[in-house]
């Protein structure tokens, strides 16, 4: 997980694009300045940040199955459940699935645990729209690739 | 059962908070119910459930966007409900 460059998704570890289903990694680091505000002398994982790592993972599903045609954006969090405290460390396993695929946006249901327990989970929908520049789709190829994204889904 | 008019009223009411009596044939759902296109997402969401459809919201766009259509002609209910049963029948045909 890098935290400075807001990449929260160490590890893609299967995408199944048949079931519009997929899993990832992400270690949190044991430190980060976000830990020494939040909070002081209790470092613990922010919640926005748990809700950005699920619509993060749900992203590379939607890339997937766009085959990296089109770029989803966040456009609303419902339901969004922190469950128990997460802490710096931890390794988090994500999963997402597809609910719905409409006309320029997709809804998303996903979920992290930690130790097998689930920790978060939301509903989340994304505006689904062209790249607007190939400059941005060849960037996040690149991240793709570095994360472990199977490469017959990376357009 | 209820007419698709019903269904979709019920819908905008349930989803953007809006008093049912209020949402009439002839309401525009952007300039008289003041639904933005987020909350329109939730709509056509609830709205493709209902019917078992895919509201081609993209493509209702691009033609308003490039003047070959009104936004009346898509989001006066009157005729987002038409456009709706004529989506319902091409998938049963």
């Amino acid at each position: 997980m890098r935290l400075e460059y807001f990449q929260l998704i160490d590890r893609i570890i299967e995408l199944d694009l048949d079931a519009r289903t997929v899993k990832a990694l992400a270690q949190i680091p044991q430190t980060s300045t976000i830990f020494e505000g939040h909070f002081p002398g209790h470092p613990l994982m922010p919640g926005v940040l748990l809700i950005e790592s699920m619509a993060q993972t749900s992203g590379w599903l939607i890339m997937g199955l766009t085959k990296f045609e089109r770029m989803p954006f966040l456009a609303s969090v419902r339901e969004a459940k922190l469950r128990t405290f997460v802490s710096p460390g931890q390794t988090l396993a994500l999963t997402a699935r597809i609910i719905h695929e409409g006309s320029g946006f997709t809804i998303t249901k996903a979920a992290v645990a930690v130790n097998g327990k689930t920790v978060a989970d939301s509903e989340i929908t994304f505006r689904v729209m062209a790249f607007p520049d190939p400059k941005f789709r060849d960037g996040m190829k690149l991240v793709a690739a570095a994360i472990g994204f199977p490469p017959m889904a990376n357009g | 059962m209820s007419s698709t008019f019903d269904t979709v009223a019920n819908i905008i009411a349930e989803t953007c908070d809006i008093p049912r009596d209020t949402i009439k044939p002839e309401s525009h759902a952007i300039n008289d119910l003041g639904i933005d296109s987020l909350d329109f997402l939730d709509i056509a969401f609830a709205i493709d459930k209902a019917f078992g459809i895919k509201l081609p919201l993209e493509q209702w766009t691009q033609e308003v966007n490039d003047g070959k259509a009104t936004t009346e002609q898509y989001f006066v209910l009157d005729n987002l409900c038409a456009r709706i049963d004529g989506l319902v029948a091409a998938k049963g045909a």
